[in-house]
């Protein structure tokens, strides 16, 4: 029965990992591609690597996968240029199918035609941004220089040399021609100040310098950056001058430019320069355009070329890992797939077949192995991060009890006995709902940011941990603070007691709930009574209260962990286990804390206000127990007559247990063996002239090991170890594990008081001011109030608690039956691996 | 009215609270107008002129409505803060549409 309803499918069962089988497949080398394109759609096949030695550069498709990767640098390229115009790429959401191979050649084609296009475009872009610049320098000298012989001629007070400096006029003195020569040029400004030293050490002050800046910044033709510049000219007399201040000028990297003399001339050059700096203008802005055309065109269809490109090299990745057989026609491959899904695999190998149009269909056999499966959990877009909270912490091994349904109730139920706030947790549960709502349209925008990420991919146990947290909140009575009173407070001072007087004069007082005038008698029906809050000994009372219900409910957990460690132990039939594992451990958790919880609710139950002086205390009495020790001064009354005998009883049963779990299982293993091995040689010792004795002996030996493993030599050692090991941790464990439930309560108090406080502290100053004041501070005084909600509250607290239930379930549940030794299932899916790129690009 | 004094998510953050403002001060001016003991320890309540009085319970409902009122009256503050940074969203939005 249980068969049939696996093979027709539909959902798995969470309870379990599924049943993996190890298949050998047989694919035709011309259907091959195919084939695994088809098996990459569905993605249900974990391959193994059937060539872990061989070089990656001696596979046998090496040449394929480096086309690809060529092609893949050629799309990195153009996106990169995409991005550089801030065009935006087309995501339609298209799943093309892994293209042919013969579809590959176009595709480079392609690619290679764009590559070559863009990189024209751009050298063409540089070269003439580069004509541009030099134009544009020239023309701000031009118009520069014209200024430095204005100057030079407006003032008439100047030496002859400054007037010879002019070059208009070539003034002869005293037979010597004094005619100076000049060089006119541009710098970058920051290399002004060391230019000049630089000219008056080494012309020894000969020459004159003049610069000034040019106030638009230029564009560097390669980087494309912007840069200051500024326009010199040096003045010189001489040859050796000329060509000091030549060298000098190319150290600094600064661009000389030929300057006509007459102003005429430059004028002339000014006009032509301009002209030419318009035509370059139009051919610069065509040539942008061109280039914005072809990006645009490949923009609409790159992100489809990246996921065929991908597709194409996961496939031939894929085919790496297969061995060739001695025939040289079929490729064989090892694989691991659900049992479930086995169907869904084969009709996916017909389609490749048929695709590639091969007559020789693919097998797809079945084989027995040795090796421990991978586990594969079938899970919806709910139960997804429950999963994964389980394997953050280890995989669970083949078919091991799976924790992640329970962790669907557990985790936000222990989350919200430590977060318990009605109003923070409405707050919670309203930006789940938000979040759940619009979950599609958040899926599709595909942010980058990695906190936002992890929020919304957590949204469903938010939206539980928020509705859990508004009921304990309930529970408490604990709404931001305050307590409501739905069903009307039960404890009721009468003015008979409590009158006017007594009032007035005392600043305290105490309702006694065991007369009937203070305490109707009748608790308050749902959660706590309301009047609590205002007491002063709320902490106190809440104190013992969390504690007592902590240790419950801690105990419970652990006690459901060792039941499940049964089941574990029943389905992989290991009879040891149960009688020397699991009974002694159910019988020393129960009579230590079972124990403890019996005397709880007894102490809940039959022991009220009238008593309150001698109830007795638990955590003293626990301690008695161990310690034999029944004091007789307070209240000796008050224990229950068959109360030592049965405590002494338990004591015993305890201390029994210990050796139980850390000697017999070693002893029962040791037995065996020496069994076994006395029968092998006994059997082995007579005749051998009956071959089929001796195959009886053999399977005899065989059937004798129960988990039908290889035979070993019996390391005694190691098992003994292992079980001291294992016995320490639980009973030491056991213990503080209880205690340490007991964080339930210490996180419900801080978050509490912490609560209290923000109210306290922030709010009431503003419900405090009297009068009109009193509006204007309430409007002023609430939103740093509920931001500071938010921040500490919501945020940090939240965080603080998820952590220390995250804890609770790993370790104190866990580690009662979890053994964590698994390894993920990883099928060939093209969805996970275009996923995956898609993050990092 | 065109230039928005906050952008979309400061204008998101502040409508946010507002909606939050709106609601949590109504239900709180509810509260403190059907006289919750809870919030005694939350009015204003000047001791020494209460004594002066010889403690009467009057005093205290006069000082629940005023504290009643104050947070209605605060509650219709934040809706016109509602109003005005939903105003400041949709002008972000058509920004951001038109650009």
């Amino acid at each position: 029965m249980m068969k049939i309803t696996i093979i027709t499918g539909g959902m798995g069962s969470l309870y379990r990992s599924e049943e993996m089988a190890s298949c050998q497949l047989f694919l035709q080398a011309e259907a091959a591609y195919a084939c695994v394109s088809e098996l990459g759609e569905l993605g249900l096949v974990q391959f193994r690597d059937l060539n872990p030695d061989v070089n990656a550069f001696q596979r046998k498709f090496v040449n394929e996968v480096r086309r690809c990767e060529e092609m893949e640098r050629k799309l990195r390229f153009l996106e990169k240029e995409i991005r550089k115009d801030e065009i935006p790429m087309l995501d339609t959401g298209d799943n093309p199918d892994a293209p042919a191979p013969r579809e590959m050649i176009d595709l480079e084609a392609t690619f290679e035609k764009l590559e070559n296009e863009m990189k024209e475009v751009n050298a063409n872009a540089e070269a003439l941004k580069r004509n541009y610049l030099d134009l544009t320098e020239l023309k701000h000298i031009l118009r520069k220089t014209q200024t430095f012989f204005d100057e030079a001629m407006s003032d008439q007070g100047m030496t002859e040399e400054s007037i010879v400096l002019l070059g208009e006029e070539a003034v002869k003195t005293s037979g010597q021609p004094l005619r100076l020569g000049f060089v006119a040029g541009v710098i970058l400004r920051e290399r002004i100040p060391p230019f000049e030293r630089m000219l008056w050490r080494a012309c020894r002050g000969n020459v004159f310098l003049r610069q000034t800046e040019i106030l638009t910044p230029l564009e560097d033709p390669v980087t494309g950056d912007r840069v200051h510049k500024s326009v010199f000219i040096i003045f010189f007399q001489g040859d050796q001058l000329k060509s000091r201040v030549k060298k000098i000028c190319e150290g600094f990297r600064a661009t000389l430019y030929p300057c006509p003399e007459t102003q005429a001339e430059r004028r002339e050059m000014s006009l032509g320069v301009t002209t030419r700096i318009e035509d370059l203008n139009t051919i610069l802005s065509q040539t942008q355009d061109h280039r914005h055309r072809v990006l645009v065109a490949a923009a609409k269809d790159i992100k489809v070329w990246f996921i065929k490109v991908r597709k194409i090299k996961a496939v031939y990745h894929t085919l790496n890992m297969l061995n060739l057989d001695v025939t040289q026609k079929c490729l064989i491959s090892e694989c691991w797939c659900p049992i479930r899904d086995l169907e869904k695999i084969q009709m996916a190998l017909r389609r490749g077949t048929e695709r590639s149009g091969g007559s020789v269909p693919s097998i797809l056999n079945r084989m027995e192995t040795k090796e421990q499966p991978p586990t594969y959990n079938c899970t919806n877009k709910f139960t997804k991060v429950f999963q994964d909270i389980v394997d953050s912490y280890g995989v669970a091994g083949y078919r091991e009890v799976n924790p992640a349904p329970f962790t669907i109730v557990s985790f936000p139920f222990l989350f919200s006995l430590m977060f318990g706030d009605a109003g923070h947790g409405t707050l919670m549960l309203l930006a789940a709902i938000a979040m759940v709502v619009f979950e599609k349209r958040i899926l599709r925008q595909k942010s980058d940011n990695e906190i936002w990420n992890m929020f919304f991919d957590g949204r469903y146990i938010i939206l539980l941990m928020g509705a859990f947290s508004l009921y304990a909140g309930l529970m408490y009575n604990d709404i931001f603070s305050k307590s409501i009173n739905i069903f009307g407070s039960v404890w009721h001072p009468t003015s008979g007691e409590f009158s006017a007087e007594i009032i007035k004069t005392h600043k305290d007082l105490t309702l006694d709930p065991t007369n009937d005038t203070d305490y109707r008698g009748v608790p308050y029906p749902f959660g706590m009574d309301p009047a609590w809050q205002l007491s002063l000994n709320k902490i106190k009372w809440l104190n013992s209260f969390k504690m007592k219900i902590s240790i419950i409910f801690g105990v419970g957990q652990m006690f459901f962990g060792v039941v499940l460690s049964l089941q574990n132990h029943r389905f992989f039939k290991d009879s040891i286990s149960i009688f020397c594992e699991f009974l002694p451990q159910v019988i020393f958790l129960t009579c230590i804390f079972g124990y403890l919880i019996v005397l709880i609710l007894h102490k809940w139950i039959a022991i009220d206000a009238t008593d309150a002086g001698c109830a007795p205390s638990l955590l003293i009495g626990l301690i008695n127990m161990f310690l034999l020790n029944y004091p007789e001064e307070p209240c000796s009354s008050r224990v229950p007559p068959g109360q030592k005998g049965l405590q002494s009883f338990l004591l015993i049963l305890i201390i029994l247990c210990v050796p139980w779990l850390l000697v017999l299982k070693p002893y029962i293993l040791k037995r065996r063996y020496q069994a076994t091995q006395q029968k092998s040689s006994s059997r082995l010792g007579t005749s051998t002239e009956d071959g089929k004795s001796a195959e009886d002996a053999i399977d005899g030996a065989i059937q004798d090991d129960s988990h039908g493993q290889y035979e070993e030599e019996l390391n005694l050692l190691e098992i003994v170890v292992h079980q001291c090991i294992h016995t320490i941790e639980y009973c030491l464990g056991c213990i503080s594990h209880t205690a340490s439930y007991l964080r339930l309560w210490a996180l419900s108090l801080a978050h509490a008081e912490l609560s209290e406080v923000l109210w306290n502290m922030v709010f009431r100053v503003a419900l405090k001011v009297d009068g009109y004041l009193g509006v204007i501070s309430i409007y002023i005084l609430f939103t740093p109030w509920a931001c500071l909600t938010i921040a500490i509250l919501l945020l940090m607290e939240a965080l603080s608690a998820f952590l220390h239930t995250l804890r609770l379930h790993w370790i104190e549940f866990q580690s009662k039956f979890y053994k964590g030794d698994g390894y993920l299932f990883d099928p060939f899916s093209f969805d996970k691996i275009i996923e995956s790129r898609a993050d990092e690009v | 009215m065109t230039i928005p004094c906050c952008g979309p998510k400061c204008s998101g953050f502040c409508a946010f609270i507002s909606v939050w403002g709106i609601i949590m001060l109504a239900v709180l001016g509810a509260f403190f107008y059907v006289h919750a003991p809870s919030l005694a320890e939350d009015l204003p309540i000047n001791m020494p002129l209460w004594r002066k009085q010889d403690y009467n319970y009057n005093y205290v409902k006069d000082l629940y409505r005023k504290a009643a009122v104050n947070c209605w009256i605060a509650a219709g503050i934040y809706v016109a803060t509602f109003i005005l940074s939903c105003i400041m969203l949709k002008i972000n939005l058509r920004q951001s549409n038109s650009s």
